[in-house]
C-alpha cells in the first residue's frame, strides 16, 4: 500500500496498461505536456508522441478517430479535457462508437475509453462543471464509469481500457489532488460492482463520484446524532451494482440518492424508480433524492453554491427520512 | 516564427494623430483592464480562470474602431480586449470577472462567458470555435432583416481545426453574408504550438480555398492593423460577403494567468516583447509630433481608471440568490428546489 493521489493514481494506470498491452495509446489536445490537469504527465518520454499522441483542438475527429482506430484494433483512450468539451464529439460517441457493434451485427467492437472529467471546480461557471452521467447512462452500448477515490481510479481505469465497449471514463476535477491508499501490485476493479464506502443500518445513501466524499462527511454528522447510515458508491452507473443497492434498503429501508447532477432526470431517478419497483413494500419513508436544481452552474461563488449538494443537505435529508412519518409530512 | 506580414505598409506619414490616439487609449485600457485583473486575481478576488490578451490588444483595438455600435461581434474565452473595445463599461466587466452585483451577466458568467449585448457584444465562449456558427447566424439575421450592421467573429489559431470553422466559413460565403472573421494567430493553442498540429498556411490560406477574400497582417501593428480593418470591413459592409483577417500576433502571458507557460522559448517571448504593440503605436504617434504629454496621459489615465474599476468591483455586493435561478427558461422556470 502507497498513498497517492486520484490523478497519480490515473496515470499509474494507463501508464500500466500501456506497458502491458501494445495497442493501448492515447490522444487529446496537450498531452504531450501533462494534460490539462497534468494527469498525462511524464507518459510522452516514457512511450513516444506516436503513443501519446498530440491533436490540434478537434473534438470530433478525436473520438471519431478513436471509434476507427478501435474498430482497426486498437484500444484508444480518449481525452476531452472537460466534459463540456465532448459534447463536441457527442454523434462520435453516441451514434458511432455505441452503436457500431449492434448495427454491424457484432462484427465490430468499438474499445475505446472516453475520459471526460466532470463537476464543479473552482467557478469554471456553466460550460465547465457539468455532471452529465445520465445522457450517457440512458445510450444502449455505452459503459459509464466515475470513480471516486485514487484506488478506485486506478482499478477502474485499468479495467475501462481492457473492456471491449465503449467506457465514458467520468473523473471529477474536484477530486484530482484528493489522497487515499493504493495497492502497489496490480489492482483491477471490475466494472458494475458497487463499494460500501461506510456501513449503516438506519438509511442507505447510493451516491457516486466527489459526492461520495460528501456523503461520507454528512454521515459524520449523522453518527453524532445516533444515526447510522450507509454509503453506498456506485462506482459505476452503467452497469450499476443493482444487487447491493437492494440488499441495503432490504436492511435500511430507505433509500437517499445523491449525486451532483441536476436531479431532474439524473441517474438518481433511475434508481429510485428502480427500488421503488423493487422492494416497495419494505420502504419504511418514501425514496428521496439530492442532487442539483436545474439550473446551469453560475459562476460567483454564492450563485454557483446554489447548484451544489452539502453535507448539511444530505444529513437533513435523511434526518427527515428517519423522522416519524407524522413529522415527515409536516 | 517572426512576425510578419504579406502587405508591405508604407511609411507612417500623414497619420490621423486623433483617430490613433484614441486607438492607443484604447489599447492601454484594454491591457489596464488586464493588469488589474490579475492583480484581482493574486488577491484571490478573481475565482476563476482568466485568459489575458496582454500583447494581442491591437487587434480587437483596431477591429472595434473601425465597428458602429450596432455592428456585432463574438469573442472568444480570451474576449475583455473585444468587450472593452466594442464598449463596455470597464466597471460592470470588472464586476463580472469578480462575480459580483452589476457585472456583464450579473456575476453568472465570469471572465470566459463576459457579454454585453448593449454595445453588439454576443459573448465570449468557452467553447473553442463555437462562436464561429453563431457570428454566422446573427450575420444570417441581419441579412434576413436586410439591416446596415455587420458583425466582427474573432477566434483564435488553434479554433481553425474544428469543424464549426469550416462550415461557419462555407456558410457565409454562400449565403453572402456580412462577416468579418478574424483569427487572432498568437502561434499557441493552450500549451501547445499550433503550427505543429495545423496542415497548410492557415486561416488566411483556408478562407482563400473557399472563395473568402483573406489577408496576413502584422497583429502588433496597430496603425496597419487599422487601415485593414477599415477597408474589409468597408467591403462587407458593402455587400461584398465574407472577409478574414489572419492577424499574426503574440500571447505575452501563459494560457490562462495561472500558466507559467515554462514550455517557450525566452527569446521568442523576448522577440515579441520587442514589437508590443502599445510600444509601437505610442512611438509612432511621438515620431508624428503627438504630445509626449497626452502620450503619457493615455497610459496613467488608463491605469488610474481600472485601479478604480477594481476597488468598485471589490466593494460591489455578490449577486442575490434569486440570479442562481433567473433567467434559466420561460417555459418551466425553476424554482429554488426542483424537489
Ligand atoms: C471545444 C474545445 N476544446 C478545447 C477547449 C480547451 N481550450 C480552451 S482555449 C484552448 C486553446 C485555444 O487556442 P486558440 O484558438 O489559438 O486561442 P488562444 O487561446 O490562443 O487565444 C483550448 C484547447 C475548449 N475550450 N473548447
Ligand atoms: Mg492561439
Amino acid at each position: 500500500m502507497a498513498t497517492t493521489t486520484y490523478l497519480a493514481a490515473s496515470t499509474r494506470a494507463l501508464a500500466e496498461e500501456m506497458e502491458r498491452d501494445p495497442s493501448v495509446w492515447a490522444l487529446g489536445e496537450d498531452l504531450g505536456r501533462g494534460g490539462v490537469f497534468g494527469q498525462y504527465k511524464g507518459l510522452q518520454a516514457r512511450f513516444g508522441a506516436a503513443r501519446i499522441a498530440d491533436t490540434p483542438i478537434s473534438e470530433a475527429c478525436i473520438m471519431g478517430a478513436a471509434v476507427g482506430a478501435a474498430m482497426a484494433g486498437t484500444r484508444p483512450v480518449v481525452e476531452m479535457r472537460f466534459s463540456d468539451f465532448a459534447l463536441c464529439a457527442t454523434d462520435e460517441l453516441v451514434n458511432q462508437a455505441a452503436k457500431a457493434r449492434f448495427m454491424f451485427g457484432g462484427q465490430a467492437t468499438v474499445p475505446l475509453v472516453a475520459r471526460q472529467p466532470i463537476g464543479m471546480w473552482r467557478s469554471s461557471a456553466a460550460q465547465h462543471s457539468q455532471s452529465l452521467e445520465a445522457w450517457y447512462a440512458h445510450v444502449p452500448g455505452l459503459v459509464v464509469v466515475a470513480p471516486a477515490t485514487p484506488a478506485d481510479n486506478l482499478g477502474l481505469l485499468k479495467s475501462a481500457i481492457r473492456a471491449d465497449d465503449p467506457v465514458v471514463y467520468l473523473e471529477h476535477k474536484d477530486l484530482w489532488a484528493a489522497e487515499g491508499d493504493v495497492p502497489d501490485g496490480e489492482h483491477l476493479v471490475p466494472l458494475g460492482v458497487a463499494d460500501v464506502a461506510r456501513a449503516g443500518r438506519d438509511v442507505t445513501i447510493v451516491t457516486w463520484s466527489a459526492m461520495r466524499r460528501t456523503s461520507l462527511a454528512a454521515t459524520e454528522t449523522l453518527a453524532g446524532e445516533g444515526v447510522e447510515a450507509e454509503v453506498i458508491d456506485l462506482r459505476t452507473l452503467w452497469p450499476w451494482d443493482r444487487d447491493a443497492v437492494l440488499a441495503s434498503v432490504e436492511r435500511t429501508g430507505r433509500l437517499l440518492v445523491v449525486h451532483e447532477a441536476v436531479t431532474v432526470a439524473g441517474f438518481g431517478a433511475e434508481i429510485a424508480a428502480f427500488v421503488a419497483e423493487h422492494l416497495h413494500h419494505r420502504l419504511r419513508a418514501p425514496v428521496r433524492r439530492l442532487g442539483a436544481p436545474r439550473i446551469p452552474i453560475a459562476y460567483a461563488p454564492p450563485l454557483e453554491n446554489a447548484a451544489r449538494v452539502t453535507p448539511d443537505a444530505i444529513a437533513a435529508a435523511a434526518r427527515a427520512m428517519l423522522a416519524p412519518a407524522a413529522a415527515r409530512a409536516s | 516564427m517572426s512576425p510578419a506580414s504579406d502587405e508591405a505598409r508604407p511609411p507612417a506619414r500623414n497619420l490621423d494623430r486623433e483617430r490613433l490616439t484614441a486607438h492607443l487609449d484604447t489599447m492601454w485600457r484594454i491591457r489596464a483592464f488586464e493588469e488589474a485583473a490579475l492583480r484581482g486575481l493574486s488577491e484571490g478576488l478573481v475565482r476563476g480562470a482568466i485568459h489575458p490578451s496582454i500583447g494581442q490588444e491591437a487587434v480587437a483595438a483596431a477591429v472595434c474602431l473601425n465597428l458602429a455600435r450596432s455592428d456585432l461581434i463574438l469573442s472568444t474565452h480570451r474576449g475583455h480586449g473585444h468587450t472593452l473595445a466594442k464598449g463596455a463599461d470597464a466597471r460592470a466587466m470588472m464586476r463580472e470577472l469578480l462575480g459580483r452585483a452589476g457585472g456583464t451577466c450579473g456575476g453568472k458568467g465570469g471572465s470566459m462567458h463576459i457579454a454585453d449585448f448593449s454595445v453588439g457584444m454576443l459573448g465570449a465562449n468557452g467553447v473553442v470555435g463555437a462562436n464561429i456558427p453563431i457570428a454566422v447566424g446573427a450575420a444570417h439575421a441581419v441579412a434576413l432583416r436586410g439591416g446596415p450592421e455587420i458583425v466582427a467573429c474573432f477566434f483564435g489559431d488553434g479554433a481553425i481545426n474544428r469543424g464549426p470553422f469550416l462550415e461557419g466559413l462555407n456558410w457565409a460565403k454562400i449565403f453572402r453574408l456580412p462577416v468579418l472573421f478574424v483569427c487572432e494567430d498568437n502561434a499557441w493553442s493552450a500549451t501547445t504550438r499550433t503550427a505543429d498540429l495545423t496542415a497548410g498556411e492557415g486561416a488566411a490560406a483556408r478562407a482563400r480555398s473557399l472563395g473568402i477574400p483573406a489577408q496576413i497582417l502584422d497583429g502588433n501593428d496597430a496603425i496597419g492593423l487599422d487601415a485593414a480593418a477599415r477597408d474589409a470591413i468597408a467591403a462587407v459592409r458593402a455587400g461584398e460577403g465574407p472577409r478574414l483577417l489572419h492577424v499574426r500576433t503574440y500571447r505575452m502571458t501563459g494560457h490562462t494567468a495561472a500558466d507559467a507557460a515554462g514550455y517557450r522559448d525566452a527569446a521568442e517571448v523576448e522577440a515579441w516583447r520587442a514589437r508590443d504593440p502599445i510600444a509601437r503605436l505610442a512611438a509612432a504617434l511621438a515620431e508624428a509630433g503627438v504630445d509626449p504629454a497626452r502620450l503619457e496621459a493615455s497610459r496613467t489615465e488608463a491605469a488610474a481608471e481600472m485601479a478604480d474599476v477594481l476597488d468598485d468591483a471589490r466593494a460591489a455586493p455578490w449577486p442575490d440568490l434569486a440570479a442562481a435561478f433567473a433567467d434559466v427558461q420561460d417555459v418551466g422556470d425553476p424554482a429554488e428546489r426542483a424537489y
